[in-house]
This record gives structure tokens, sequence and C-alpha cells, in this order.
């Protein structure tokens, strides 16, 4: 509760700054428009107040973001193409299910790496490895290749989400199945404990931080994936086809007011996983 | 020591080798068509055969990868050292920072494709955008990780601000410096990539992948995807490279030696 006033600063501070940066770029378009119109006599006073108002800005303002967002979200219809409920809801419903996909595989690759040595041996490498590759650049390829299978809608978006959750979650399992320390790990050998046993009474519940740590990143990185699959096709909707579409037709509102829906999207998620985590570890009475 | 470094190597070298010939066999024996996934040998074959192309687009791109990692990272930490004396931003830049690290922020490519044009500027500007926070984050957590009793000996020393920072926590914090170095590796590929898809003159990686697939010439979208991801891989290992010469001394680098 302390850092609320702090927070609250940094981020009046942050609006002061992007009111200011918004004039400025925003400026010369304007003095444009002005010239065009024949308009002379105006003060900066007509300027300034202009160019946070534009149609089609470079930077918006924050209250003309603001209230895009709450006309979008809250006077639209959930169900119009135009409203980014609908839009939200379809990125949301791509990013939980390839979230689940993904994360699922990514723990049950991570047993098995944990049980069995060799696999470790000559998997976990590529696993390393493949974190270093970026791995987004195969969106657009899955997306097509689904296509041909006649896969289409939501599949091919939850399956790029799946994707990009499934290596962190995996990387992070194992780390948190490898961190009971030697000691406790020698414990459980003098209490002959089955290597099921020592997994299940040990290792499981030693991993819970490390389970919810991996879950959000997991969970933003199928949001990531999910986004930009739908930017690679973009005719179902979705906040990346928002995303795109306003690129396309300059519309630089709808474009920040897609980018800030989609990032309550992605708080909201990890805020949740964030709190299950806490709930969860007191009730285990690890903090 | 051959030998070790020879047993360290060849289970994951067998197991590489290993899914590139089943690829290879499950491909030609199940007839699977080229366009929905070709064997590795022809990708090997369109790789050897467009070297130009890929070349050029590997320039383009890699440009825009390197000036958005080093501004974007050297921003970050010139911030964490500026706010360093200040307990009040500290607190109320770290949750925001910890929040922005979450979130899409690829999404801002179309933003940023208006503002600086098709060229690698535009892909840079992501770039910045996407390895700002983590090393800001990655930076104060490093900053604070020097312990009371090294802190109290540089006071015994008389040690003032400056020296301190220099001498005690800078070098501790390096283990979470390079840390973000690591992960902004990754997030730079990543953001260059999908800003091109947003818009570019016509070359450069991104472009290649998401024109090409719009052809259906999958085997030189592979060859991309093998060029960005030894790109990444040897990016990566650059930096990691360095680290293990800066911070020879920590933990998990002397327990390997023993």
């Amino acid at each position: 509760m302390k850092s609320v006033l702090p927070i609250l600063a940094v981020v009046l501070a942050l609006i002061g700054v992007w009111y200011l940066a918004a004039a400025l770029m925003n400026a010369q378009l304007e003095r444009d428009l002005f010239a065009n119109s024949g308009r002379t006599d105006y003060s900066t006073q007509d300027l300034v107040g202009a160019s946070l108002n534009m149609e089609r800005p470079k930077l918006p303002a924050p209250h003309q973001v603001a209230s895009e967002l709450y006309k979008l979200v809250f006077a639209t219809s959930p169900t119009s193409k135009r409203s980014l409920v609908y839009h939200g809801l379809i990125t949301l419903e791509e990013t939980l299910i390839g979230f689940a996909i993904g994360s699922a595989l990514g723990i049950g690759l991570a047993v098995l790496i944990v049980s069995m040595r060799w696999l470790e041996r000559s998997m976990m490498p590529w696993i390393v490895a493949s974190q270093t590759v970026p791995i987004i650049a195969l969106a657009p390829m899955i997306v097509v290749i689904l296509n041909q299978f006649n896969i289409t809608g939501i599949a091919p978006k939850a399956a790029i989400a799946a994707y990009l959750s499934f290596f962190p979650v995996t990387v992070g399992m194992v780390k948190g199945f490898r961190s009971p320390d030697p000691l406790q790990l020698d414990l459980m050998r003098t209490y002959s404990a089955t290597r099921a046993q020592t997994f299940m009474k040990l290792r499981a519940p030693a991993s819970a931080p490390f389970f919810f740590a991996s879950m959000k990143i997991g969970a933003a990185a199928a949001l990531v994936g999910a986004v930009v699959a739908e930017v690679t096709k973009s005719e179902d909707g979705g906040l990346g086809a928002r995303l795109l579409a306003g690129s396309y037709y300059g519309q630089t509102v709808q474009i920040w007011a897609a980018l800030f829906a989609a990032a309550a999207l992605s708080a909201a998620l990890v805020g949740a996983i964030g709190l299950a985590g806490r709930l969860t570890q007191r009730r285990m009475a690890l903090s | 020591m051959t030998f070790r470094r020879l047993s360290e190597f060849l289970p994951p070298l067998a197991f590489g080798l290993a899914i590139l010939a089943i690829w290879e066999a499950g491909v030609r024996l199940l007839h699977v068509p080229a366009i929905i996934l070709p064997p590795p040998s022809a990708i090997a074959m369109r790789l050897a055969t467009s070297i130009p192309t890929l070349a050029a687009d590997f320039r383009q791109t890699i440009q825009g990868v390197l000036a958005g990692y080093v501004i974007g990272s050297l921003a970050g930490f010139v911030v964490a050292i500026l706010i360093d004396r200040s307990q009040f931003l500290q607190r109320g830049l770290l949750p925001i920072g910890n929040l922005v690290s979450a979130l899409p922020i690829v999404g801002v490519a179309p933003i940023m494709v208006m503002w600086f044009g098709f060229d690698w500027q535009s892909k840079a500007a992501v770039v910045v955008v996407m390895t700002f926070f983590p090393m800001l984050v990655n930076t104060i957590a490093g900053l604070s990780s020097a312990g009371a009793i090294e802190r109290d000996l540089m006071k015994t020393y008389g040690a003032d601000y400056w020296q301190t920072l220099l001498a005690l926590r800078l070098p501790v914090a390096m283990p979470f410096i390079f840390n973000a170095l690591k992960i902004n590796t990754t997030l730079a590929m990543i953001g260059a990539i999908v800003a091109e898809f947003f818009g570019t003159p016509i070359v450069g990686m991104g472009f290649r992948i998401s024109t090409e697939v719009g052809r259906l010439r999958i085997d030189m979208v592979w060859a991309t995807i093998v060029v960005a991801a030894i790109t990444g891989s040897l990016f990566y290992a650059l930096v990691a490279g360095i680290e293990r010469r800066v911070t020879f001394w920590h933990a998990s680098y002397r327990a390997k030696e023993t």
C-alpha cells in the first residue's frame, strides 16, 4: 500500500509527458491543416488545443484514447464488429485455449525430462537453444499450414499461442522440479521413497513458486502469440486484426485503443495468476 | 577434458540428427506435400541457392535489431542509474516496469512504422521499447542486491556514493544486467521481425517470411527461419560469452570448473 503514492505520481508524470509529446508531434501536422484551410490568425493556444483533438493524429492524446476505449468497450453493443469487447473476447478465447494446451504440454515434458536423465541430456540444450530463436517468425507459416488442412478460425491462433507459451513453461518447470536441495533429496532416500513418491511429495510441491512464475510468463507469451497470429490472418477479427486495420487506414486512435485493450487483457491474466499464486503459497505456508 | 566435452555434446547432437532424419524420412515416406512441410534436404538446398537474398534480408533486419538493442538496453541502464538515488521514483517505476514487461509490446509495431517509416529505423524503435523495461527492472534489482555487510565495509572505507556504485554495487549487479541483456537478444529479434510484418522496404527477414508464405514457397520460409534461428543463437551466445568473461567470479561459473 505504501507504494500507491509513488506509482500514482509516476503514472501522472507519464500522462503529462504523453500530452506534451502529443502536442509537439501533432503540431506540424495541425499547422499544415490550418495552412490548407487558409487560416493564419491562430494563436499558440488554438494550435495546441487543435493538435490534441485531431482525427488522425500522429500521437493521439490520452483523453482521445480514453474516450475511444470507452466508446468501443461500453457504448458499443458487444456483438457489433466495432466493439472491442467482441474482438477482445476472440483474442481471450484463443489465448486461453492455447495457454491451456501449451502449459499442459510444457508441464508434461518437464515431468518427462526430470524423470529420465538421457532425455534431459539430449533435449535440454535444444529447449534452451529454442528460447533464443525468434519463434514468432513461425506464426504466419503455421497459420498457412493449418489452413491447408482446413483448420481455420480459432484453432491456428490457439496453436501459435500454445507454441509460444510451451517453451517458457517447460524451462521454468524443469527448474522448479530441480529446486529441492540435495539434503532434502537425501532425506527422501533415507525414507526409502520411490521416485514417484519423491516426485509427488517433494519435487511437485517445491516447484509451486516456479509453477506460478512460469504460468505468468506463459500467459503473457500466449497473448502475444494470439495477437501476432491475428495480424497474419486478420479476417476473423481479434485485437491483432484491429491493430492491422488501424495501421492500414491510418486510424491511430483505433490502434492505441486496441493496444490498451490488449495490455489490459494481459495485465488481467497475469494478475489473476499472481493472485492464485499468492493464495496457494499462503495455504502452503510458504510465505 | 576433451572426452568430457565430447560426451556433453554427443547426446544433444545425436538427438538433433535423429529429429532431422525422422523428419526427412517421414516427409518422404508419407508423401507430405512440400507446401505443408518440406524435407530438411529441400530446405538446405533452398538455403544454399538463395544466399544473396538471405544475406540482404539479414543485413536489413540486423540493423534494426542491433541499433534498437543497444539504444534500448543503454537507456534502461541509464534510467536505472538516474533513479537509483530516489526511493520514491523506484517504488513508482518498478511495479510499472514489471507490468509493462508482461504486456504485448510488439503491438506498438504499426505505430512505430507510421512514425519512423518503412525502413529499419522503425524496427529499431520497436526494439528500443521492447528492450528498455527488462533492462530497467533488472538493473534496479541488481543495484539493490549488494549485501549490507559489503555496504558497511564500503562505509568504513569512507567511500562516497559514486565509489560505492563503481566498486561494489555495479559489479554485484552484473549478473542481473547480463540476464537482461540475454533476454533482450531474443526480444530484439522478435521485435524486428514482427515489425517487418507491418511494412518494410521489400527486404528483411520478417518481410521474406510473410511474402513467401503468401506465395506458398514454404521451403524459402524455412530457410529464412533457419537464418533467424542461427542469428538469434549466435547473438545469445555472444552475450553469454561476454558475461562469462565479466562475471567469472559468480557462483554459477565457479562451480563448473571444480
